[in-house]
């Protein structure tokens, strides 16, 4: 099927999201609509399937135009979408949810639905209980399930926007196995939304770059990473080099520590950090990291084992306790365990910095807000609302509240959700601290983040762990070797 | 009859007003939406239902108007949140006290009037099972109509296609509007449903079980709230937790009577409440989940929909098309 969109411009206020984009999509292809955060690929791809309204422009549907008004206009024209956070209902079960939204009488044709869905699952060979509750299955998971459901209300283009955050390698694999066959063997249109570079070159044939909103550049694939970043930055951006720094005392020591996860028990955990050195806690999710993380924070107690912070047995000590000895702690879920949602950037600031005085002073925060923001390079103002700022911007807010003055920072996927830009501007700022003493300790699930920015990597694997202590000899593929189980 | 008999009977008689306004705001709750005004809802509907049925006579047209004024009350809330955007907990809550003023203020004339009561009306046959019979089968037609809505509620909300979009509508608003459902206009129609159902526990009261208009209604529609939270949104429970606190309310009182125990009588009405929070606690605690091993297999999805239960996710949210 092939659709063309044509000048699609839409406007959020005074943010143009989209100006006088016209693209083609042709049937049989894999395309990727490629761009850093805030481009406009999501909006695009929502006005293409009905679920936002352009301002102005049109879309053809085999040549002839088309009024997507509502999602469901668009799954007539055969346009179906999945959205970057799944649009299902946790407490149904799987069964329930494919069903919701099917045509169909008063009473669900369960039977009809049930055989349906196994014919799907087993041509793709997605392991889905129809009766099992979708809030206990992974991302993953739940893509699979709304992909399964979108193809049975036979969805001639599929769109998905960045459907591989959040999943398992493996889960990756399989969905990209999929959608090739989509393509190929059934001459479905596939449009996959990313900023990630490594799956369009992985999976697509084609790549619309977006930049600011405008289309800037398309390309066809295979071709070198560094062309499609040239598009998308308007520059190529190189990884910086790491000046070498000698590493000083101690930091943080732990001793033969034991935490046990939710799936597993970590043992015989025995790490020494020094000042000036970055540690990287590589492992498929869920193999103990985010425990051990946080254990060396205070915030998860350890089974038995000893940790040290500047050569003080810290051991079971409070969070209050790890922070008054220099170390600080940046979560994954910055929105969640990070930020205060609803609160400006200068209320951050103000319940941050140190005071004992029973009132506010809000010229202080607001002059500091101002400061710590320019230097940061963060794009907001000290009175927006935190959640305003784009994930980068979230993330760059969030170092400039820590305190000048660290012994350990600890970090869990820095440059999550980040593209290549913002995440090498973290670094920049975290290499900076590295350089004045600070040691670090990440959890990263990009391995070539964690080969290019360790002096030591930890790797995780099923309740037991490695040091890798010379990464330099270290390659992304190498690790995925070993973090999969492969000595 | 024997002791049993009659008590159970009277529990199932007084709670009907409380399970059906309970099913009510649970129909409300489940499509999203917070209908606070209960209680003033409830005294109007009754003080309504009664003077209907003074002045013409008709207990059709009595029923009738209670629930035209439950579904306007209802009606004046929804449109408020949707249209107007205005916060649900607020309107509602300012409803609920106006409309008991306006029910003190209307029915003054018609304060401690006898009224008109719903022919009794005994199921032949039925109402001769040993226990069951009196229990379920010797009452009138509210009665009745209170115990069959609870299972048409069970198989409306999980049995047809309907229901699964209401509960779609309460969970996940955004996922039920990309699979084509009219969001809002659905939750008009369910929370103006709802409302009828209010309006027609207050009838019940009216015609049935607290006869007349007494002004001492005030009360019973927060209970229905709270039983509804206690029964966390699942039909069954919300009929349960209403027989519990009417059952517990009706032990304590025989219990006073016949000087058990003997305590203040504010304290006596309080033991029900304490009894359903622990109740509660140990429903939350998720103790329940594991009485899911020793369910045989075949009632093991049952038993799941009932100890598995959650809040709606979009309760008291309103949703707008971008």
């Amino acid at each position: 099927m092939r659709v063309e969109l044509q000048h699609i411009s839409k406007a959020f206020g005074r943010v143009r999201a989209n100006q006088d984009i016209s693209l083609t999509f042709e049937g049989g292809r894999i395309y990727a609509i490629l761009g850093e955060n805030g481009a406009g690929k999501s909006t695009l791809m929502k006005i293409m399937s009905g679920y936002q309204s352009a301002d102005s422009g049109a879309i053809l549907v085999n040549d002839q135009p088309a009024t997507l008004s509502a999602p469901t206009d668009a799954i007539e024209h055969g346009i179906g979408m999945l959205y970057q956070d799944p649009l299902d209902f946790p407490p149904f079960t799987v069964l329930e949810n494919f069903i919701a939204g099917r045509p169909g009488g008063f009473f669900p044709d369960s039977e009809r639905a049930r055989r349906a869905f196994l014919a799907l699952t087993e041509r793709f060979g997605f392991a889905l209980d129809p009766d099992a509750y979708v809030d206990i299955l992974t991302i993953g998971e739940r893509q699979q399930l709304e992909i399964m459901r979108l193809l049975s209300l036979n969805v001639q283009v599929l769109v998905l926007d960045e459907p591989t955050t959040g999943i398992s390698a493996e889960q990756k694999n399989a969905l990209f196995s999929v959608l090739k066959s989509l393509a190929r063997d059934d001459g479905m249109t596939i449009i996959l939304v990313s900023h990630k570079l490594e799956d369009v070159i992985e999976l697509c044939d084609y790549a619309f770059v977006l930049r600011r909103g405008r289309l800037v550049g398309q390309k066809a694939i295979p071709c070198p990473i560094s062309d499609l970043v040239a598009l998308m930055f308007g520059k190529v951006i190189e990884r910086q080099e790491r000046p070498l720094v000698v590493c000083g005392l101690p930091v943080l020591s732990v001793q033969d520590l034991r935490v046990i996860s939710q799936r597993l028990t970590v043992e015989h955990l025995s790490l020494e950090v020094c000042e000036s050195e970055v540690i990287g806690l590589a492992g498929l999710d869920g193999s103990g990291q985010a425990e051990f993380i946080r254990a060396c924070t205070g915030l998860y107690p350890p089974e038995n084992g000893v940790i040290r912070i500047n050569g003080r047995d810290m051991t079971r000590a409070s969070y209050h306790a790890f922070k008054r000895a220099g170390v600080a702690f940046l979560p994954a879920g910055r929105m969640e365990e990070g930020l205060i949602k609803g609160m400006t950037l200068t209320q951050h600031f103000a319940l941050t910095l140190p005071s004992r005085a029973p009132w506010v002073n809000w010229m202080r925060a607001w002059r500091v807000t101002g400061e710590r923001i320019q230097h940061f390079n963060v794009k907001g103002r000290p009175g927006s609302p935190v959640q305003t700022l784009s994930g980068g911007n979230q993330q760059r807010f969030a170092l400039s509240l820590l305190p000048q003055k660290l012994r350990l920072l600890l970090l869990e996927h820095p440059a999550r959700g980040l593209d290549v830009e913002s995440a090498n501007y973290i670094w920049e700022q975290l290499l900076a601290r590295r350089a004045n003493g600070t040691a670090i300790v990440f959890i990263s699930a990009e391995l070539d983040e964690i080969v290019a920015y360790s002096d030591g990597i930890l790797v995780f694997f099923g309740g037991s762990v490695t040091l890798v202590e010379d990464p330099t000899e270290m390659t992304a593929n190498r690790l995925g070797e070993l973090i999969g189980g492969r000595l | 009859m024997t002791g049993l008999e009659s008590t159970l009977r009277g529990i199932v008689r007084a709670a009907a007003p409380i399970v059906i306004a309970g099913q009510g705001e649970l129909l409300t709750e489940r499509a999203g939406v917070i209908n606070l005004s209960l209680d003033g809802t409830i005294m109007l509907s009754a003080m309504t239902a009664h003077v209907v049925a003074r002045q013409t006579g008709s207990l059709v047209q009595a029923v009738l108007a209670a629930m035209a004024v439950g579904a306007v009350v209802a009606l004046i809330v929804v449109f408020s949140s949707i249209a107007l955007k205005l916060n649900q907990v607020a309107v509602g809550f300012v409803l609920t006290i106006l409309c008991a003023d306006l029910a003190v203020f209307l029915g003054k004339p018609h304060f401690n009037q006898p009224g008109k009561e719903m022919p009794h009306a005994p199921i032949p046959f039925l109402r001769d099972i040993p226990l069951l019979g009196p229990v379920l089968f010797d009452h009138n037609i509210l009665i009745y109509f209170s115990l069959l809505l609870i299972v048409l509620m069970w198989f409306y909300i999980y049995r047809t296609r309907p229901g699964l979009t209401l509960r779609s509508i309460g969970e996940q608003p955004e996922a039920a509007f990309v699979r084509g459902t009219p969001v809002n206009a659905l939750r008009y129609v369910y929370v103006v449903a709802g409302g009828a159902l209010v309006g027609l526990a207050g009838a019940t009261y009216s015609l049935s079980v607290k006869l007349g208009w007494k002004e001492d209604l005030s009360g019973e529609g927060w209970i229905a709230l709270a039983i509804v939270i206690f029964g966390l949104w699942v039909p069954a429970r919300v009929a349960l937790g209403a027989y519990l606190i009417v059952g517990l309310r009706s032990i304590a009182i025989d219990l006073q009577d016949n000087d058990v125990i003997d305590l203040p009588s504010q304290i006596v009405n309080m033991l029900p409440w304490m009894l359903m929070i622990i109740t509660l606690l140990v429903a939350t605690s998720g103790a329940l989940t594991r009485l899911d091993r020793y369910t045989p297999e075949r009632f093991r999805p049952m038993m799941r929909r009932f100890t598995r239960a959650a809040p709606p996710r979009a309760l008291g949210t309103t949703f707008e098309k971008h």
